[in-house]
């Protein structure tokens, strides 16, 4: 089975699983806030790439963003950490079994002020997660302050005018040494749907910056996160395509124009420049290109980095293939003759 | 074999008739940095071959070089290895603190000095020999740079003349450390001989202690209490680890990374079958373990003071979403730069209500290598069982410094999983809420998040019995009063005190940790010196066991002792027991940063057994 195909009791993935399994509960946050066009993107693409929901750990911190798990993949297991924590459960969950596909999501608060520390160290690690930061430039679920990538002069809606330069987290995790980074636009649904289908297939830490606006404290004139500000400079770097490895799809293409990225599943990527300087595995590149457009006032969108074959942390500890979770005692404690052979060194 | 008497070459026949046998306290005092370890474990370990009692303890600054240290070593024929408060002989080798050193001495005490330092004639109620280190460092030493690392050797030689230690035991001892460095071992040799021979030579006896060979030491072992945790850990079968670097902890983290790569190594394919993470702080450290631990492994993380205070808010989370942790807490003194290097207890009262909000944590407190070993295996199964965050409190002395044990036995009990329930569990029981109370004793039964396994959502304090979200009244207080009746199942669960009721003592001690090398001492003070007969509880656990009260209800006066200022045992016992019992508690406190010793605590004792 390729694509979801229609039956009779609705449209199925190729595990034969309706689109309803991979929704959530219904959403407590603002009707056309970002972040839930984010969740309706998350279960499209687990539908539409017929992931196992079970095999699946959701992650978040605090905020907003952070309660999004919940209206997501309810077949699927979740923690709701702490906040800014989140990066830390992660790693040790998908430490302690290997075989979880671990989705994270966390705010530009969460991530980029109290959880910042934790963010460069799971980036450092290439831990393989999906790592969505549903950038608003503010914290919502406390009323609206400023947030660490707020724009340089951008206002709040209580006037309060951002005067420190943003944190740019896409720069950050490329420099830090994510395989996989990212940036879209939660109304761009085509992008974003591509990106995370990819993201699905990668195998190492994908940072994803989604800018997701904030329609309470967030969405007006003066603001940089706003939809029609946000919509008027998202200018993708280049158009993803992606051809999942159960497609068995020929697509042309002009390799002068399109890289074709290989994925750990054999799923493949197609990348087709939009714009001229755009070398997605090309690390100083990428950052150029973040600063360039960044420098125009312009947001980079699209798959803004990737490097398939950068070992993860799971490969870099060279952990055993079952889960450590289940491993039983006999794989775990030593037998007698070690005690005693310790013991032995120590009289 | 080594011969069981002293050869008359190798001691002045003084020694063989010295006055007090296998009963002193040695302190060594030197620059950090300086090489003195191996001189000084030599010294404790020719000792404890010897089949002498012995106990040393490292008192140094925090710093990597250049600072006063000084090395204490306990020897007592009756086991008594406390610090003792005392100090009988001196070898004063810091020419910075020399002085200071000499002038603390009591009166009687042995030193032993080189000239050079200037403080031979600084007193004449000592014994004082005087040695010349640099004469006989040069003799055998022609390189500088080589003299300063065997100086140090040379007071062993001396102490194994002055002593009565046998020589034999001394090179074996020295042997065994640098074995694997033919050229220093040999240097070190020369040094030991040198100072045996200047003294058997040069020096008369004029002081009355002496080491003697008995029986008490065979088949014991030697081991510092953070490597007896990570062999409790390694027998435990722990999968993941993270950790963060903090003196006195982490090299029990360290330790345990050795075990790992050498005895946990899949037999077929090499790899490793466990993880671990140097996280960025205490906080991630945690956070890793609190994750692994909800993803179903057996996780741990070892720090101190700073990274439990760093670590109050996950602990809550741990306690509230009910995941498994096992946290080490080597306790050392407070904040910041001035003592992190020295011993404390106070880490008790934060840790045992570690978070926001209400929580309560078992806590294990081990007072020897022993119980650092056995309680390190018997954490996971309470953490596991309990689903919560276990402490092990131990400290910097027992987790630093060098004691002797029996060897350790091999865990004859499986390990305790606790309440998880498999697919066949699930499909057989009709319905599950992984927060409902079925049993009875407050543990609910969890799920591991493994494929095919039924989705959980797990959240802190926000949820009701089926796991499903939840801010109502009702459903918290429900939650909460449960996690209160799983703290009582803890309380029956975790080691019981060790109690020796004394017929006819009015008097009771309670105390736990290293503080009970203190307290056995002080003990046997009390009743020689004073006829003054006590009782004593060993705690070895929070929540209190019933036999705490039960025990204060058997005295007329139990006192408290521990090793911080605020008394916070003393306080725990006061807000949970009951106070017409409390009423009988008196509190004992030591935190200058050093070891607890016997006398201090019977000087405080007697203050109000017998007011002047
Ligand atoms: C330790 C701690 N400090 C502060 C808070 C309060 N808090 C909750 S959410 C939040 C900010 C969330 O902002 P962001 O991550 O951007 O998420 P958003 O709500 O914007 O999606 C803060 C400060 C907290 N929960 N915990
Ligand atoms: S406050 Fe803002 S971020 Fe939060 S739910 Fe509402 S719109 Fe979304
Ligand atoms: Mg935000």
């Amino acid at each position: 089975m390729g694509t979801p195909s229609s039956t009779p009791g609705g449209k199925t993935n190729r595990l034969g699983l309706a689109i309803q399994t991979y929704r959530g509960s219904k959403t407590t946050l603002c009707a056309g806030c970002g972040h839930n066009a984010i969740s309706e993107r998350i279960v499209d693409a687990f539908f539409e790439m017929g992931v196992e929901p079970a095999q699946v750990a959701k992650f978040s911190g605090i905020g907003c963003s952070s309660k999004s798990p919940a209206y997501f993949l309810a077949g699927s297991h979740g923690f709701n950490a702490v906040h800014g924590r989140m990066p830390s459960i992660a790693t040790g969950a998908l430490l302690a079994n290997r075989r979880l596909l671990g989705i994270g999501v966390s705010g530009d608060g969460d991530t980029g002020a109290i959880g910042i520390g934790q963010f460069v160290h799971l980036m450092r690690r290439n831990v393989p997660l999906i790592y969505i930061i549903e950038d608003n430039g503010c914290y919502g679920l406390t009323k609206g302050q400023l947030s660490p990538t707020a724009d340089l002069g951008s206002v709040l809606k209580n006037g309060v005018v951002s005067d420190l330069p943003p944190l740019d987290t896409c720069t950050l995790a490329i420099e830090l040494g994510a395989s996989f980074v990212a940036r879209s636009f939660s109304g761009d649904k085509k992008q974003l749907l591509a990106i995370l289908k990819a993201a699905i297939s990668h195998r190492g830490t994908c940072l994803i910056d989604v800018l997701s606006p904030c329609v309470t404290f967030n969405d007006h004139e003066g603001s940089t996160r706003s939809y029609a500000y946000v919509k008027d400079h998202d200018e993708p770097v280049g158009d993803v395509s992606f051809v999942p490895f159960f497609d068995d799809i020929t697509v042309e293409y002009d390799a002068g124009t399109t890289a074709e990225v290989r994925m750990h599943d054999g799923s493949r990527l197609l990348l087709h420049k939009l714009a001229a300087d755009y070398e997605p595995t090309d690390r100083a590149q990428s950052l150029a290109l973040l600063r360039d457009y960044a420098t125009r006032g312009e947001f980079a969108t699209g798959i803004l980095y990737i490097d398939p074959a950068a070992p993860s942390f799971v490969d870099l500890l060279g952990l055993v293939d079952d889960p450590l979770a289940d491993l039983p005692q006999a794989r775990t404690r030593p037998g007698r003759e070690v005690l005693e052979t310790i013991m032995a060194s120590l009289r | 074999m080594i011969p069981s008497d002293v050869a008359p070459s190798m001691a002045p026949a003084a020694a063989r008739d010295a006055l007090i046998l296998n009963d002193c306290s040695i302190q060594v005092a030197t620059v950090n940095g300086s090489g003195s370890q191996t001189a000084n474990l030599v010294l404790i370990r020719s000792i404890f071959q010897m089949g002498v009692p012995v106990s040393g303890k490292n008192l140094f600054p925090s710093n990597i070089a250049g600072l006063p240290t000084w090395y204490t070593i306990r020897a007592n024929a009756r086991g008594f290895i406390g610090r003792k408060k005392e100090i009988d002989v001196l070898v004063a080798m810091n020419p910075e603190t020399a002085r200071d050193d000499v002038l603390a001495l009591p009166p009687g005490a042995v030193t032993l000095c080189d000239e050079s330092l200037g403080v031979h004639d600084l007193r004449d109620d000592l014994v004082t020999y005087v040695v010349p280190f640099d004469a006989l460092v040069a003799s055998i030493a022609p390189d500088a740079r080589l003299r300063r690392l065997v100086r140090n050797m040379v007071y062993d030689g001396v102490l194994s003349t002055l002593l009565g230690i046998e020589r034999d035991e001394m090179r074996r001892a020295l042997e065994r450390q640098l074995g694997r460095k033919p050229r220093a071992l040999e240097l070190n040799l020369r040094a030991l001989d040198a100072g045996a021979e200047f003294a058997q030579a040069s020096l008369v006896k004029r002081d009355p202690y002496g080491i003697r060979r008995m029986d008490a030491t065979a088949g014991k072992i030697l081991i510092e209490g953070n490597a007896a945790a990570a062999l409790g850990c390694l027998m435990a079968g722990v999968t993941v680890v993270a950790w963060y670097p903090i003196t006195p902890s982490s090299s029990l983290c360290e330790t345990l990374i050795d075990y790992l790569e050498t005895y946990r190594r899949d037999a077929s394919t090499g790899k490793a079958t466990y993880a671990v993470v140097q996280a960025e702080d205490e906080i991630a450290a945690l956070g890793m373990v609190i994750g692994a631990g909800w993803a179903g492994a057996r996780a741990m993380t070892s720090t101190s003071g700073p990274g439990i205070s760093l670590m109050a808010e996950f602990t809550g989370l741990g306690y509230y979403a009910e995941v498994p942790a096992v946290i080490f807490d080597v306790q050392r003194v407070g904040p910041s730069t001035g003592l992190p290097t020295r011993t404390a207890q106070g880490d008790i009262a934060s840790a045992a209500g570690l978070s926001h909000g209400d929580a309560r944590h078992p806590l294990l407190l081990p007072h020897s290598v022993e119980e650092c070993y056995a309680f390190a295996i018997r954490a996971f199964d309470l953490a596991e069982r309990l689903q919560t965050p276990v402490f092990v409190l131990s400290d910097l002395d027992l987790g630093m410094n060098t004691w002797m044990a029996d060897p350790f036995p091999y865990p004859e009990v499986p390990q305790d999983r606790g309440k998880v329930l498999t697919r066949d569990d699930l499909a057989r029981l009709d319905g599950w809420g992984r927060y409902k109370d079925v049993d009875g004793d407050g543990i609910a039964r969890r799920t591991r998040p493994l494929d095919g396994l039924p989705p959980t959502f797990t959240r802190g304090s926000g949820h009701n019995e089926m796991g499903g979200y939840s801010e109502k009244p009702d459903d918290y207080v429900r939650n909460v009063d449960r996690l209160s009746r799983k703290f009582e199942t803890a309380r029956g669960l975790v080691p019981a005190p060790e109690v020796d009721t004394v017929e006819g003592a009015a008097l009771g001690i309670i105390a736990f940790g290293t503080s009970h090398w203190g307290v056995a001492e002080s003990r046997d003070q009390l009743a020689r010196e004073r006829g003054i007969a006590t009782s004593y509880l060993r705690l070895r656990a929070y929540p209190f066991a019933d036999a705490v009260e039960a025990f204060i209800a058997a005295h007329a006066r139990v006192y408290v002792v521990e090793q911080n200022r605020d008394g916070q045992l003393f306080g725990l016992m006061r807000a949970e027991l009951d106070p017409a019992l409390t009423a009988r508690l008196r509190s004992v406190r030591h935190y200058n940063g050093l070891p607890l010793d016997a006398r201090t605590v019977t000087d405080v004792i007697l203050s109000h057994e017998e007011p002047r």
